[in-house]
């Protein structure tokens, strides 16, 4: 079973984030690290691929060079190799253009099953899996809390507002998985030791065949035009706990007099 | 403009966010038709009507009964294509977020997402999306038609003005890859005792909690304010705490007078179902957690150490 794994490269959560002025483009100076969201899918793709006993996880993505440093943590939880595709031509790219050579990418690999994370935590961004299906022509299943796998089928619990879906689909197909799905391994002393060793293939748009029109701005049907303040709220007021924190709660509340 | 709006339903009603956005679709002004898919749906095209739709398109089909998105994408393909739709709006759910960027991929279509308002100025449809954390406004904007956007949930309030909708029944062609995967099973659980929409004070556990067993800690402090319990999505998903109690995107939007988050971050999953709350108390060992950034009172610190102390207070106090 050959599992293909989207993953994002995306600034640390602890930095700063600032949209840049000029381009109102995500600032993405700092230091980048894997999505959080999508260890989750990493560590999915690694327990379907022990349950089979055979099989490859690759893990694909669209980002800077640099990606794949942060990338190889996918290799040191065991996933076995990388395509990272990297193109100055992609950059800026929207929905429809990041899912374009996402697919393209996809294609290249046949893979029985693509795995998602639930969202992006830069962009907030979570829809893209639908586009890719789309692209790919496969069935999908999205927000999967639980997903099984036999006789060349897939079963995901998923939630939705109104409670539980149970859906299957045949392989291959896109499944996109929430973070409730598993705790993710942490990688072991051997595993960050020997992914660099892992294969790391780069890739431009023309390997892809996606034309220069196709990705980046031009490929893009969405913009962004201007950044404003949001909307003011009410004062809000941080405390540190000095182990006084319960009382100054309840005060709080009878001033507010809720209590 | 030419609007076309996606009206989700369940249980053969329609949803209120649907119908929120169809009353912001009349406001923009335009031609503004709405469709509806599902297996014996036509009726819901009253109610449409009632809230400005002037044409509902209706696909009465049993392979539309299950509520998937992609057999739903070959159908707004279509419709969109023939009817020359300029703009698709979308109440953003779980559901409609998987068939817009679907159709997004499908009509090499610009979607832009979790919208907070829709306005036009010099001509053009502008959407205001709030970003990192809601610290920012960003107007986003299409650079072709049509332009498809899902509008953040519990924005727009739906209002009826009285109008009456023309049915346009549809037979759209479905692919076989649209229909291979399948709903096996739909799980709705009841909620059992008092709902969390109703009470005056709420506690919420979340992540932070480490696991299933301090649930008592948020239980304990719920019933000395005399509150419900409520969780996240996380916890819920995680099988801590029961569907029923889940605020948030995919689950309850409540606004009790005192809403207490313990160890939750704060997503904005989390936010849209409680940011209406008249106070917030955050309890969160982490300093950057995004719920400081709303919460009227935030404590960083162990949640273990100050929750029971607090319980002890309240209950003293109400003793009183």
């Amino acid at each position: 079973m050959k599992i293909a794994v989207c993953a994002k490269y995306v600034p640390e959560a602890t930095a700063q984030r600032r949209l840049d002025p000029q381009t109102k483009r995500l600032d993405r100076s700092g230091e980048g690290t894997l999505n959080q969201f999508d260890i989750h899918a990493v560590e999915e793709a690694l327990r379907l691929k022990e349950a089979y006993g055979d099989g490859e996880v690759v893990i694909v993505s669209l980002g800077p060079e640099r990606a794949l440093e942060a990338l190889r943590k996918a290799l040191a939880m065991g996933a076995d190799r990388v395509v990272l595709v990297s193109d100055e031509g992609a950059a800026g790219s929207d929905l429809v253009a990041t899912s374009r050579v996402l697919a393209a990418a996809l294609e290249r690999e046949g893979a029985d099953l693509v795995l998602f994370g639930q969202q992006a935590n830069d962009s907030d961004g979570a829809v893209l899996w639908a586009a890719v299906a789309d692209r790919l022509q496969r069935p999908l299943i999205s927000q999967v809390a639980e997903l099984s796998h036999e006789d060349e089928k897939v079963l995901g619990k998923r939630q939705t507002e109104f409670g539980y879906d149970v859906i299957e689909a045949p392989l291959p197909a896109v499944v996109a998985v929430s973070d409730a799905i598993n705790e993710p391994r942490y990688p072991s002393l051997k595993g960050i030791m020997g992914a660099k060793k892992k294969p790391q293939e780069t890739v431009s748009l023309g390997d892809l065949g996606v034309g220069a029109g196709a990705a980046g701005e031009a490929g893009s049907r969405t913009e962004v035009n201007a950044l404003s303040e949001p909307p003011a709220r009410g004062e809000t007021m941080k405390i540190e706990d000095d182990g006084s924190a319960a009382e100054k709660i309840v005060q709080f509340l009878q001033e507010k007099k809720v209590l | 403009m030419k609007t076309l709006v996606f009206l989700e339903h369940h249980e053969g009603k329609l949803q209120k966010d649907a119908l929120g956005v169809l009353g912001k679709a009349v406001s923009l002004g335009g031609e503004v038709e709405a469709v509806l898919l599902g297996e014996g749906v036509e009726g819901l095209a009253t109610e449409a009507g009632k809230h400005g739709a002037s044409r509902v398109y209706v696909a009465d089909d049993v392979l539309l009964a299950a509520p998937l998105p992609q057999p739903r994408v070959d159908a707004l393909e279509s419709l969109v294509n023939d009817g020359g739709h300029d703009t698709v709006l979308f109440a953003a759910t779980v559901l409609s977020a998987d068939i817009a960027a679907g159709l997004a991929a499908r009509l090499d279509a610009g979607l832009n997402w979790d919208l907070t308002d829709l306005v036009e100025a010099d001509g053009r449809l502008v959407g205001k999306r709030p970003a990192l954390g809601d610290s920012v406004y960003v107007d986003v904007g299409w650079t072709s038609e049509p332009r498809l956007a899902l509008i953040r949930s519990g924005t727009f309030e739906a209002t009826e003005t009285g109008g009456t909708a023309e049915v346009e029944k549809i037979e759209p062609r479905l692919q076989d890859f649209s229909l291979a995967a399948r709903m096996v099973e739909q799980a709705h659980e009841e909620s059992e005792g008092p709902s969390i929409e109703d009470a005056d004070m709420i506690v919420a556990g979340g992540r932070g909690l480490g696991g299933p067993e301090n649930f008592a800690l948020v239980e304990e402090l719920a019933k000395a304010l005399g509150g419900a319990v409520a969780a996240t999505r996380a916890v819920v998903d995680a099988g801590w705490y029961p569907y029923a109690a889940q605020v948030g995107q995919t689950g309850k939007t409540v606004s009790p007078k005192l809403y207490v988050a313990v160890g939750i971050s704060g997503a904005i999953q989390h936010k849209v179902g409680m940011q209406s709350s008249g106070l917030i108390v955050a309890i969160n060992k982490d300093p950057n957690a995004p719920i400081f950034e709303y919460a009227d009172l935030g404590v960083v610190g162990d949640l273990h150490e100050i929750v029971p102390q607090l319980t002890e207070l309240v209950r003293a106090r109400k003793a009183a």
